[in-house]
């Protein structure tokens, strides 16, 4: 599902927004999520997950083509927790979808 | 100054934002979240353009131990969400020089 197929599920499961405000909805919403992380702050949604930061230490990497050495700085790492609710609906789903969905 | 986003945020901006009443607003954060677990229990990966994939993966059973008593007990088959941040995000988070 990509974010124009949510968009119109979402359309389809409401009667008081226009798909044009739902597109903008679902916009803000990512863009306020992404935005969190990018404050270094935290997400928490519950029965979905927890969003967080985790923090890569510095490391030496190599230039793969020339061998050369290369000082890598520290960083941060979006890291994403499911909830229990959506861990177990998930694990559930393993009997009754065996196979990957197919596309819509 | 280090809130946490909560559903209640999400609803707040809605409501702020884009003038969608209290009740609209709040709605809409569940259904995001609700069709975002509904199409990942269907075994169908979700791709958010500017923030990432969140992808399926099958574990295979495997072999376990409680760590208590050290009884050894399989681990069963399962099935887990993954999260891949996309690009962008990653570049934006990067750039985070937090307070560690």
């Amino acid at each position: 599902m990509t974010k124009s197929e949510l968009i119109e599920r979402i359309v389809a499961r409401q009667s008081q927004l226009s798909s044009k405000d739902v597109e903008l909805a679902v916009k803000t919403m990512i863009e306020q999520m992404a935005q969190t992380l990018a404050q270094g702050e935290r997400i928490e949604i519950r029965g979905f997950g927890s969003f967080s930061l985790h923090y890569r230490a510095p490391r030496v990497g190599r230039n793969p083509k020339t061998g050369e050495a290369v000082g890598l700085s520290g960083k941060h790492v979006p890291h994403f927790k499911p909830g229990k609710e959506l861990r177990d609906r998930v694990n559930a789903s393993l009997l009754t979808h065996p196979e990957p969905a197919a596309e819509a | 100054m280090n809130e946490t986003l909560t559903k209640a945020a999400m609803a707040d901006r809605l409501f702020e934002e884009l003038g969608l009443n209290k009740r609209e607003a709040k709605e809409i954060v569940e259904l995001f979240f609700e069709e975002i677990r509904g199409s990942l229990e269907r075994n169908e990966q979700v791709k958010l353009s500017g923030f990432g994939n969140f992808d399926l993966r099958d574990k295979k059973q495997r072999p376990g131990r409680n760590p208590k008593t050290g009884e050894e007990i399989p681990i069963s088959a399962r099935r887990v969400v993954t999260f891949r941040p996309g690009q962008k995000l990653k570049a934006r988070v990067e750039a985070y020089a937090g307070t560690q």
